[in-house]
């Protein structure tokens, strides 16, 4: 099939063109979801300010229930989606693998997008994302996701077949670039998830429609989460990649070791996706046994993966910068890293929120009695608006700024507040987390409408401390609907109005990638030059253990304090 | 530009890892190891561990038991604040108590004695729902078809709300229960 190459002459960056009109459509269907996602975000957290209660309850569970599927379903599967066709077909200068079928799962993602929230909306789907059995939504509500899963389905096996393009097409010498590799590790997990989601919806499904009489409802939440958990294993890998790839466009970083960030990708295929298990430490249906093993011995290996990139993209950096210089004291290096470059500002954010707000508080979640303490209160959405919205959300949003002008050609506009809106956005979700853990510490309810509980048989007060944690949610909930709305705004603006900028040159050959690639190659061959120390980064590391180890024995100390229970 | 081009050193696997490097793996993974070792010991030495005894059941199973304890402990009614008459049904000291999750309330009130450890009973009779005490703040899913129970000490006496904490329709916000404790 003809096609054409083009290689763009900011960044160098060789893009197909297959794979240029997919990555644009599959972005573009991400922000629009992203932007119901974001309306649906401002009318639940209205709803949830004590002091504003905006919808009846009904609409409430319908908005929240659009929010969930909306974001973590489809503004984050398209997205990832255009991260593996760059990955593959873009990093490895190489054709797309089947582009018809591409096409094909594109459109089976928004039909079936479509598909579920039209069933949303119409009323009688109010189960939330993870349609626990045995509440029971339209057929359309499940099929709709069945539709969306199978089209990711196709786009992670594309991106496997390109692979086996460039390797063919020998657009590439020796190993995987490290972001590939990474995208790949995502893309495995992807296909492990995406099986498990047809398990359980497909059955869903069925009895949905009548075929099948009954599920059991723990059974399902089992198998459900061997999905839900496992997909927020792919964000991680593909935010993971984004962190090293900003890095290595922003400051040329090269990884400390090739041989630890690529171990620590495999860890994540070892052992994230069986962590499942800490979704249900509070249920009946397993034993301690079993949660015990299967939270500790597989989750703290993928959390150690997780430790190991939390050190190595920064240390990358680090070493990048003392290489040109900045080697002052600790942190010279970071004080005059480019703050006011929106994709550095914005994945700097992202990998700091990510370890220290979401990687903590979900080791502290995910530990067997410790969850009895959290389990279903607001500590829970808490706890993952800093990893999938800091983390995963903010990479996407930060990367974008390096992908409007080189994959979309456009300059963004109004560059003053592209500089703010990663820290307005990134800021305010954090502190938005933190409160809303706040408040499930406190041991107010997620997924619930009314804190004063109108029309209930009893009366509870909670505590006042609890009230101000959900008037404080309300106030960074509406800030960070402002920063994600601002982001929109910019990104819908640029491909609008920004300044065409030239597409460079074209030709229907891939150029492969040259054999003798960076300066650096120059001296790699004898590794001990190429060393640098990466002292701020150790320091940055030892001040996240500290974090980590007081509030986990914190918590132990809050669960020795109620009542006994064997 | 080296995290998007293929490794420089072609061999890149035999390069050796910096000291500094595997100092915080060999951190990690001792801090990975002592977070196992806590939720064991836990088991062993902790107050505060959810019970393994679990029962398939069904609703009508659970019902009937449930109200057969009812009948033989009520030790009074209470009008609730829907003008709903509710048992308040004392649980004798070490013995089983049966505490009914459904749409929308938790049935019936439990009476307990600070200091002394129950056996509660918990199932749904419909959708999920969740048991989260307040304000001492322990949360225990309840799924339908599985009779769960947990051994409970009260350390102090008061009156206590249960929340449900597991989304369970439009009116999930009103299930609310309540135990004193004397
Ligand atoms: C501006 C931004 C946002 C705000 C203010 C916001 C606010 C909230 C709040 C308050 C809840 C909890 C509601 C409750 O349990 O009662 C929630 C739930 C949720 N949010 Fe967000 N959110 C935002 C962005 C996002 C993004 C970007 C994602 C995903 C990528 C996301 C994913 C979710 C999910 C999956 C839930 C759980 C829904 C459920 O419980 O079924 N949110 N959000
Ligand atoms: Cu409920």
């Amino acid at each position: 099939m003809a096609t054409t190459y083009r290689t763009c002459p900011s960044s160098g960056l060789q893009f197909e063109n297959n794979a240029e009109k997919l990555m644009r459509w599959h972005a573009v269907a991400g922000v629009l979801w992203l932007l119901v996602g974001g309306i649906t975000a401002l009318l639940v957290i209205l709803t949830r300010w004590p002091a504003i209660k905006l919808l009846p309850a009904d609409e409430f569970y319908l908005i929240l229930t659009a929010h969930g599927i909306d974001m973590i379903i489809l503004w984050i599967l398209h997205f990832e989606m255009a991260v593996l066709f760059f990955a593959s077909s873009t990093l490895l200068r190489c054709r797309l693998a089947t582009p018809k079928l591409a096409w094909l799962g594109f459109w089976l993602m928004v039909i079936g997008g479509i598909v579920c929230n039209v069933a949303i909306f119409q009323g009688g789907s109010s189960v939330m994302f993870t349609s626990y059995v045995p509440m029971q939504a339209a057929p359309h509500f499940y099929l709709g996701i069945i539709l969306v899963a199978v089209g990711a389905l196709i786009g992670t096996g594309i991106f496997f077949a390109t692979l086996v393009v460039a390797k063919k097409d020998k657009t590439y010498q020796g190993s995987l670039p490290l972001v590939t590799f990474g995208a790949m590790t995502a893309a495995i997990i992807a296909t492990f998830t995406i099986l498990s989601g047809a398990a359980i919806l497909i059955p869903t499904f069925f009895w949905s429609m009548g075929w099948i009489k009954e599920i059991d409802a723990q059974l399902y939440r089992m198998v459900w989460w061997g999905l839900g958990h496992s997909s927020q294993q792919i964000n991680v890998a593909a935010h993971v990649s984004i962190w090293y790839l900003t890095a290595a466009v922003v400051f040329g970083a090269k990884p400390l070791s090739e041989k630890v960030s690529r171990f620590a990708f495999l860890l994540y295929i070892l052992f994230l996706q069986l962590a499942s298990a800490h979704h249900l430490l509070s249920d009946p249906g397993m034993s301690s046994e079993w949660k015990v093993l299967n939270t500790s011995y597989f989750m703290y290996f993928a959390v150690m993966a997780s430790m190991i990139h939390g050190f190595t993209v920064p240390g990358a950096i680090e070493a990048a910068q003392r290489k040109k210089g900045y080697t002052n004291g600790l942190f010279e290096w970071l004080r005059k890293a480019p703050w006011g470059n929106p994709a550095f500002s914005g994945m700097f954010i992202s990998l700091v929120g990510f370890g220290f707000l979401g990687g903590i508080s979900g080791v502290v979640l995910g530990t067997e009695q410790i969850n009895m303490l959290m389990h279903n209160t607001f500590y829970v959405p808490g706890h993952f608006h800093t990893t999938v919205v800091v983390g995963t959300t903010l990479a996407f949003m930060s990367i974008t700024y390096i992908l409007v002008p080189t994959l979309f050609r456009r300059e963004m506009i109004l560059p003053k507040l592209c500089q703010i809106q990663p820290y307005l956005y990134g800021i305010s979700m954090s502190v938005l987390g933190l409160v809303m853990m706040g408040a499930g510490t406190l041991g107010v309810s997620r997924r619930h409408w009314d804190m004063a509980f109108s029309g209930a048989p009893f009366q509870y007060e909670w505590p006042g401390a609890a009230y101000l944690m959900m008037g404080l949610t309300g106030v960074f909930g509406v800030i960070a609907v402002v920063g994600g709305g601002l982001w929109i705004l910019l990104v819908v603006g640029s491909l609008l109005f920004g300044k065409k900028l030239n597409g460079g040159k074209v030709s229907d050959k891939p150029t492969p990638i040259p054999l003798d690639t960076t300066a650096a190659s120059a001296t790699a061959h004898t590794d001990k030059d190429d060393h640098v120390a990466v002292p701020g980064t150790v320091v940055l590391a030892l001040l996240l253990l500290v974090t980590f180890v007081l509030y986990y024995f914190v918590n132990w100390k809050y669960l020795s304090e109620v009542w006994l229970l064997s | 530009m080296s995290a998007i081009l293929p490794p420089s050193n072609r061999l890149w696997w035999k390069q050796p890892i910096d000291k500094v490097e595997w100092a915080w793996i060999g951190i990690a993974f001792v801090w990975g190891m002592i977070m196992f070792v806590m939720m064991v010991y836990w088991h062993v030495f902790g107050k505060q561990n959810l019970s393994n005894e679990v029962y398939k059941t069904t609703p009508e199973m659970f019902a009937a038991k449930a109200e057969k304890f009812i009948a033989e402990n009520t030790l009074r009614t209470e009008t609730d604040l829907n003008g709903q008459q509710v048992p308040v049904v004392k649980i004798p000291p070490g013995g089983d108590g049966f505490l009914i999750a459904r749409l929308w309330n938790w049935y019936p009130i439990l009476e307990l004695e600070k200091g002394q450890t129950y056996k509660i009973h918990l199932s749904s009779m419909d959708y999920l729902h969740g048991f989260s005490l307040q304000p001492v703040n322990i949360n225990i899913e309840v799924i339908p078809g599985y009779e769960h129970v947990v051994r409970m000490t009260p350390t102090k006496s008061g009156t206590y709300a249960i929340v449900c904490n597991e989304y369970c329709g439009i009116g999930h916000h009103t299930m609310l229960g309540r135990i004193y404790v004397k």
